[in-house]
């Protein structure tokens, strides 16, 4: 595509995509040579719970980041609400996945959800009273207040992760990315994190939710992305989260499990 | 809380600035010193000398590297929480070859090859090679850093003995004195020297205070940081150009071999005090200044010692007592919580233990507290009968338990209470485990008989409302049968039991 065709259609899409949270364009991702995302695109959704499902090297991690320029793009195009992201920043919040930091660093969990608000305070200038309001605030929303003056790592797993969605929360963003919030939380912590997230629908925020239990799709996500080095399909969870994409999705893993298991009952009986 | 910074380093400036003013008065202060020899014995003297900073050259090189001290400790805590502090090393050791380079090529312009700025300069272009090398062999090939510094570090060093020799077979040189820079030596300081070194250690502490929050969040959570749009790279070029700065001004005194000390050092030991970083630097800060200053006046008692090797004994000593000591995270602190954890353990298992066995045998229906038998309790769970009597004795001192005949033990009021409670967590706990098996066996974060012991206030309660069908005044049944034989206690007891029935 050369220059003045992509402004064309820039400028054609510029009334409509104003209103989109995200926009894809065949986003292309290689670690070294090898693609990690192929040619990806896809729109979602405003005000909607967006679950992003695939095998593990599927991709998700990587997309997001991509998304968010941390990784670089081999190809490919993203919009946010109809800009690039280094233009609407401020309306993306960023929930990491858990095991991406140090839990022992000498920080309490209030201190991490101030973080949310380092952008905003502005270089060199000190965190005051209000910022420390804000983030205690959002750390009462995810119902963890009583623990704010904890050192992290004395923190449980799904506290450390309700401090993570505390941090993207006090951004006020109106779409949030997050990778993999229910790894290895307890029931307490998934329940509270379903609720806030229904409560930022209600608010008319997106989310875009990177997801490993098969079960609980339907019940959290209105909308889902099916992903495997590609999209393999997206759309409403009830049209789209289908035993046939769900067998594309995790097609060779799945026949590969089934044949280990039959190779195994085959041997106990020959036993 | 950075107002408490600025403080401390005002504080720390006061007595430079009075140097400042005993400038002129400096140099015939060191003479005076020289001739004046009958006020004490010379010990004494050396001691006084040294103490009370009379002499205008010790009190300039204390000085010094006291600011040398706190730039590493504050700059320090950054580098190693970002987990760079070995890049520092390699940075140190890469020097050598520039400070020699720089030594050959100021001679052979016929200036003074070892004036301190030509050397550092020659330092701070041979250090930034040694890391853009290190940067280069790891995004270049596949070795990871660890051999990326390996490299590096030695190879520099080599290069730098190898100039070194070079420099001692020149005509001109009067090369004697560039070994300092491998060990540190304070004694070749002088006043225009720790000027540079104190303002520039100045400087970078300025700097890190200034990107406190925004370092903090680097070296927390990179990933993060780009996200939210703060150029991670040009932080991460400011906080190892802060560490090149510190490492450079300490190869006088310090030397290049042990500079690494002043950096790593001091954040570590302050690690064990606290769980806040601004704490953590502001400590580390304390413990280089401590370090640089009680060193170099180590040193200046003792000429014959090198500055650099007293500085690092100085913080090495402060890190052991830290790590000792220390308190959050000390070594006996930890040891003294670990052991207040096991004997809250032990007596939870006993009076649990003891609960059951009443509950079992139908004996806590009626008000009597009956006495149970030692060895049944010994059969209930896997402990050994020493351990148990010793339980059993701690437990008496505490009220919770009376013995009766010698082989048997039976509740208080406070310890009917006490068990009361403990088992009705357990049973809570227990219960929480079961409703939520489908969720919670993977999920659940922390082995569930270890954390039962721990539990806080508000996690029974969360429990208790989480499982309000049933009713949480009362004792909750236990949910999994009991190890102990029920009802006619008389003929269930074994035979292995014990002379008791």
């Amino acid at each position: 595509m050369n220059i003045s065709e992509s402004s064309l259609s820039d400028r054609h899409n510029a009334a409509s995509t104003a209103d989109i949270p995200l926009s894809v364009y065949d986003l292309t991702v290689a670690y070294h040579r090898k693609p990690v995302i192929w040619d990806v695109s896809f729109d979602i959704p405003p005000g909607k719970l967006i679950g992003i499902i695939g095998p593990n090297g599927a991709g998700k991690s990587t997309l997001l980041k991509a998304i968010m320029d941390l990784i670089p793009k081999a190809s490919g195009r993203v919009q946010i609400f109809g800009k690039p992201y280094q233009k609407n920043r401020q309306r993306v919040g960023y929930v990491p996945q858990r095991e991406s930091v140090d839990w022992d660093f000498p920080v309490d969990a209030l201190d991490v959800v101030t973080m949310g608000l380092y952008k905003e305070i502005g270089w060199c200038l000190p965190v005051r009273k209000k910022h420390k309001a804000r983030a205690m605030e959002a750390l009462e929303r995810v119902g963890i207040a009583d623990y704010a003056r904890r050192q992290i790592s004395q923190l449980s797993g799904g506290q450390q992760q309700r401090t993570f969605l505390a941090r993207a929360l006090v951004q006020n963003a109106d779409l949030y990315l997050m990778d993999e919030p229910f790894a290895a939380v307890d029931a307490a912590t998934e329940k509270a994190i379903v609720q806030i997230l229904q409560e930022m629908k209600e608010a008319g925020k997106t989310a875009l939710v990177i997801h490993h239990d098969l079960q609980t799709v339907p019940e959290y996500f209105d909308y889902v992305i099916l992903l495997n080095m590609r999209v393999i399909d997206h759309g409403l969870t009830a049209d789209v989260f289908t035993p046939e994409n769900l067998q594309k999705t995790y097609g060779g893993r799945l026949t590969l499990l089934e044949e280990a298991t039959e190779t195994m009952r085959r041997r106990e009986q020959s036993l | 809380m950075r107002l408490f910074v600025m403080v401390f380093l005002l504080m720390s400036l006061c007595p430079f600035a009075a140097l400042c003013a005993a400038d002129s008065a400096g140099a015939p202060a060191s003479q005076k010193s020289i001739t004046d020899r009958s006020i004490s014995l010379p010990e004494w003297k050396d001691w006084k000398r040294v103490f009370f900073l009379e002499d205008y050259n010790t009190r300039i090189v204390i000085l010094g590297t006291t600011l040398l001290g706190m730039s590493a400790g504050m700059i320090g805590s950054f580098a190693l929480l970002r987990k760079r502090a070995l890049m520092g090393d390699a940075l140190s050791h890469a020097t050598l070859p520039g400070i020699a380079l720089a030594f050959i090529l100021a001679t052979s312009f016929g200036l003074n090859g070892k004036t301190l700025p030509v050397l550092l300069s020659g330092a701070a272009i041979s250090g930034l090679l040694g890391i853009a090398s290190i940067l280069l062999i790891r995004n270049l090939t596949r070795l990871k850093e660890d051999a990326a510094l390996g490299i590096v570090l030695s190879v520099f060093f080599g290069a730098g003995v190898a100039l070194l020799g070079i420099v001692q077979q020149m005509q001109t040189g009067h090369a004697a004195g560039l070994e300092s820079f491998i060990y540190g030596k304070t004694a070749s300081m002088v006043a225009s020297d720790a000027w540079l070194i104190g303002s520039a250690g100045l400087t970078c502490m300025l700097i890190s205070i200034c990107l406190y929050k925004e370092l903090t969040l680097l070296c927390f959570d990179e990933g993060f940081a780009h996200s939210r749009g703060f150029p991670v790279v040009l932080l991460d070029m400011i906080l190892m150009g802060l560490v090149v700065v510190v490492t450079i001004i300490g190869l006088q005194a310090v030397g290049l071999i042990l500079m690494i000390s002043l950096l790593v050092i001091p954040p570590a030991a302050a690690r064990f005090w606290t769980e806040k970083i601004f704490y953590l630097s502001l400590v580390a800060t304390i413990l280089g200044a401590l370090s640089g200053m009680i060193g170099s006046a180590m040193s200046a008692i003792f000429p014959n010692l090198p500055s650099g090797a007293m500085i690092v004994l100085v913080a090495t000593s402060m890190f052991l007592v830290s790590m000792i000591f220390g308190v959050p995270r000390g070594i006996l602190i930890r040891k003294l919580r670990r052991y207040q954890l096991n004997r809250k353990v032990d007596r939870q298992h006993l009076l649990r233990s003891i609960y059951e066995y009443l509950e079992a045998h139908h004996m806590l229906t009626d008000d009597t507290k009956h006495p149970v038998p030692i060895a049944d309790l010994y059969q209930m769970r896997s402990w050994s009968l020493a351990a148990l009597q010793n339980i059993i004795q701690r437990a008496r001192q505490e009220d919770l338990l009376q013995t009766v005949d010698g082989d048997q033990v039976r509740f208080t009021d406070l310890g009917l209470t006490e068990a009361a409670r403990i088992v009705h967590e357990h049973r809570l706990w227990e219960l929480y485990l079961i409703t939520y098996a489908d969720v919670a066996s993977s999920k659940v974060d922390r082995d569930a008989d270890a954390i039962e012991h721990v539990l806080e206030p508000e996690v029974i309660s969360e429990l208790e409302t989480l499982l309000t069908q049933q009713s949480s005044t009362e004792i909750l049944a236990s949910p999994h049968t009991l190890q102990i034989k029920p009802g006619n206690s008389d003929a269930s007891v074994p035979e292995s039991g014990g002379p008791d029935s």
